[in-house]
């Protein structure tokens, strides 16, 4: 039996998980995925200072003043970025480590009053989240970071389900989008001012670096799998979902950090569907090159026989031996293609005589006509 | 002055110092490669992936020495390297996205394997959190040795290999070309690239390091178009980022050492792309004033000579006023025309009429040909 702090944690992370995902399957899709590791670590000082304010991670004022932070930040590497002095990922690559080391800054020197802890916000851990209730009127009402991780998915599923069709034109032809009037700048900056929201009130659960795992490795797992960005989203979510789970008890076996579990098998499943995916899958590749291979050559031998076919010189140019000079195959790969095309009923074989079925000159002419 | 003085008798401050410019030298000139090729963030990705390294190292042979951590950290740096080139070589992956993957798993990972050798009963593992966020303070003299040493390996190696380094850098199709094997070539820099991470891992720490690499070469960048030039730059920036930030933090209460090289490291990026000559932003800006007022001295010019056209004497005297309405969208044109006047180009005649010298008449002839009019 799972105990009642059991079902919490791994309700809390399935939501985080969800959140995250969700604005991620767009960073993905957007080549710009390393912007949420520039905001979940830049939002920082932005946290540190709501903390000093409120003196409470769960606080919406906290969450509102840090994701300020984070869009600033997206603001600034576009300043850099427009000087041209530096190349976007160089701009990128500046300004978070600065925006991080002033919260650290921050953190070591207020650390008397702030009790905050670094490695706390770098590192996260959802196992404490069900210590800070949600008490209305002395009911309690569950653990608060599932309330507001849950208000915050909610807010960007109505995001995306409200702007499907924007997102969806900003995404793939910004061009279009902007000729039509979509304004995609705006569509970007509530894209990038969500995903500050969710880093913020994801740290708390999963830390700065791991937010990264959650938004990135979903949709990148899913984009494995799909074309279409209706599935790509659901199966972002279903990934994020099964990671979070599985992460729970891969760190409950081996006594370790849950957020770090989290990540493992984010890791794993977009292993799993690098190799195993069916279109885009490293294997299927290989296969499909492979494949590519026989059908390329079945069609030489078929044209090959139908060019002699009928003419004098038939007899000597179509014979399995001739191949090997001819079409400079090796004379085991030469017997194999022979075999195959003989399965696919292309040629039949009289001694070391071939000849081509109805069906192989068929192949023959339209391959001919094709190329 | 005070500060120079224990910066050679006070032992600590002495290591950390030699230890961040070491690291800033080697970070600065290697980090020149990944800036300018547009693999800024490469960095960030291979000092996370080094989480897991340095745990498996420690699981494995249960020492904590730097030079046995740095070595499983740069497997694993450089296995993620791979990792990264290959995924997104051989499917649809594009890289962005697996940086953002290879960097957080691999912490993710290298996290579990932390809290995991935390948990076990005979924990011994204070001293492996520290490659978080590095513990300068820590170092030792044997510390220094290992990472100059390391360093200078690399920075060799980047000499003997300068002139491959520089081709692949700049214009790898046309390497590939004339046959340099520029996959291995390729290897090679970000094996360097490593090297240089992960001797910076114990000081700024995995999550700063990035800073290391991409900061100096950012700022070294604004000061030269030339890659030799660049490198040294780059290098001494990153040196001077290296000890101003080991002795602010040693002065000042409560400043960690890590966040301190790398907030030294922003001010002099922000110094150089105001100040730097040519690129930087006060710079432009002298460039762009000056030019707008030639320009706008030249229009006047032009204006009068437009107007000389008119007449059989293209030196006819003109009014002031139809000279001011002309160039009316950059204010009255009597500032100009008395520029032009010092310069001899035009002259005064009577009291508000101008007409153009010998000199003038020349020069504006001259534009318009120029000008293709």
């Amino acid at each position: 039996m799972m105990t009642q702090g059991q079902i919490e944690i791994q309700l809390i992370t399935i939501v985080v998980a969800v959140a995250c995902a969700l604005p991620g399957t767009f960073l993905v899709l957007r080549k710009m995925a390393m912007m949420s590791d520039a905001i979940s670590h830049a939002i920082l000082p932005g946290i540190v200072i709501g903390f000093f304010l409120t003196h409470d991670l769960n606080s919406p004022i906290l969450i509102l003043a840090a994701s300020v932070t984070g869009v600033l930040t997206v603001m600034l590497v576009e300043v850099l970025t427009k000087t041209r002095l530096f190349k976007e990922d160089a701009a990128i690559g500046l300004v978070f480590p600065i925006l991080f080391s002033i919260g650290v800054v921050l953190i070591a020197r207020f650390a008397g009053d702030v009790h905050l802890d670094t490695d706390a916000v770098l590192l996260g851990e959802p196992a404490f989240a069900p210590f800070d209730r949600f008490v209305i009127a002395d009911r309690d009402l569950g653990p608060r970071s599932l309330y507001v991780m849950g208000a915050v998915g909610l807010l960007n599923a109505l995001f995306i389900a409200g702007l499907y069709k924007e997102l969806k034109l900003a995404t793939f032809d910004a061009g279009l989008a902007a000729a039509l009037g979509f304004a995609p700048m705006m569509i970007h900056y509530a894209l990038m001012t969500l995903i500050s929201i969710t880093a913020v009130a994801a740290f708390d659960a999963v830390g700065a670096i791991l937010v990264v795992a959650l938004m990135i490795g979903p949709g990148a797992t899913a984009y494995l799998l799909t074309d279409r960005l209706g599935w790509m989203l659901g199966i972002s979510v279903l990934v994020g979902m099964a990671s979070a789970i599985s992460g729970f008890w891969l760190a409950h076996m081996l006594d370790a950090s849950i957020a770090g579990a989290m990540a493992t098998m984010v890791g794993f499943f977009f292993t799993g569907t690098y190799f195993l995916a069916p279109r885009h899958g490293v294997i299927a590749a290989m296969l499909r090159r492979r494949r590519n291979k026989w059908v390329f050559a079945e069609k030489m031998l078929t044209i090959h026989l139908l060019n002699h076919e009928g003419l004098a010189e038939a007899e000597q140019e179509n014979r399995i031996a001739h191949l090997e000079e001819h079409l400079s195959w090796e004379s085991a790969f030469a017997r194999r293609i022979v075999k195959h095309a003989q399965d696919d009923d292309l040629v039949r074989r009289f001694d070391g005589y071939l000849e081509l079925t109805e069906q192989g000159r068929d192949l023959a002419r339209q391959t001919i006509v094709e190329t | 002055m005070e500060i120079f003085q224990q910066l050679f008798t006070d032992y600590t401050l002495r290591m950390v110092a030699m230890g961040s410019a070491t690291l800033g030298i080697v970070s600065g000139s290697l980090g020149t490669y990944a800036v300018l090729r547009g693999q800024s963030l490469l960095g960030d990705a291979i000092s996370h992936a080094a989480l897991p390294g340095i745990a498996i190292a420690f699981l494995l042979t249960g020492s904590k020495t730097p030079i046995v951590l740095m070595a499983g950290a740069a497997a694993a740096g450089w296995l993620a390297t791979l990792l990264i080139m290959s995924v997104t070589q051989t499917t649809r992956i594009k890289y962005d996205s697996m940086l953002g993957i290879t960097l957080s798993v691999f912490f993710g990972v290298g996290l579990v394997l932390l809290t995991f050798i935390q948990r076990r009963p005979e924990a011994t593992q204070a001293g492996l959190d520290t490659f978080l966020f590095g513990q300068a303070a820590a170092l030792v003299r044997q510390d220094v040795i290992t990472m100059a040493a390391l360093g200078g390996a690399a920075l060799i190696l980047m000499v003997i290999f300068w002139k491959e380094l520089k081709l692949l850098s700049f214009d790898p199709e046309f390497g590939r070309t004339i046959g340099f094997p520029i996959r291995r070539l390729d290897i090679l820099l970000t094996t360097l690239l490593v090297i240089a991470i992960v001797i910076g891992l114990q000081t700024v720490g995995v999550v700063l390091m990035s800073a290391m690499v991409v900061a100096p070469a950012s700022a070294g960048r604004q000061w030269t178009d030339r890659l030799g030039v660049m490198v040294v730059i780059s290098a001494a920036l990153g040196a001077v980022a290296g000890v101003s930030g080991a002795v602010v933090s040693s002065t000042m209460r409560s400043m960690p050492t890590g966040p301190t090289i790398v907030l030294c490291m922003g001010v002099i990026v922000l110094i150089s792309i105001l100040l730097a000559p040519n690129r930087g932003i006060i710079w432009r800006r002298i460039r762009d004033r000056r030019n707008a007022r030639r320009l706008r001295i030249e229009a006047v010019l032009m204006n009068l000579y437009a107007l000389g056209l008119q007449h059989a004497d293209p030196q006819h005297p003109h009014e002031e006023a139809v000279l001011d309405v002309m160039s009316s969208e950059s204010g009255s044109a009597v500032p100009a025309l008395n520029r032009l006047q010092e310069q001899g180009l035009v002259v005064r005649s009577g009291a508000t009429q101008w007409s153009l010298t010998q000199k003038g008449l020349m020069l504006a002839d001259r534009l318009r040909k120029e000008r293709g009019g």
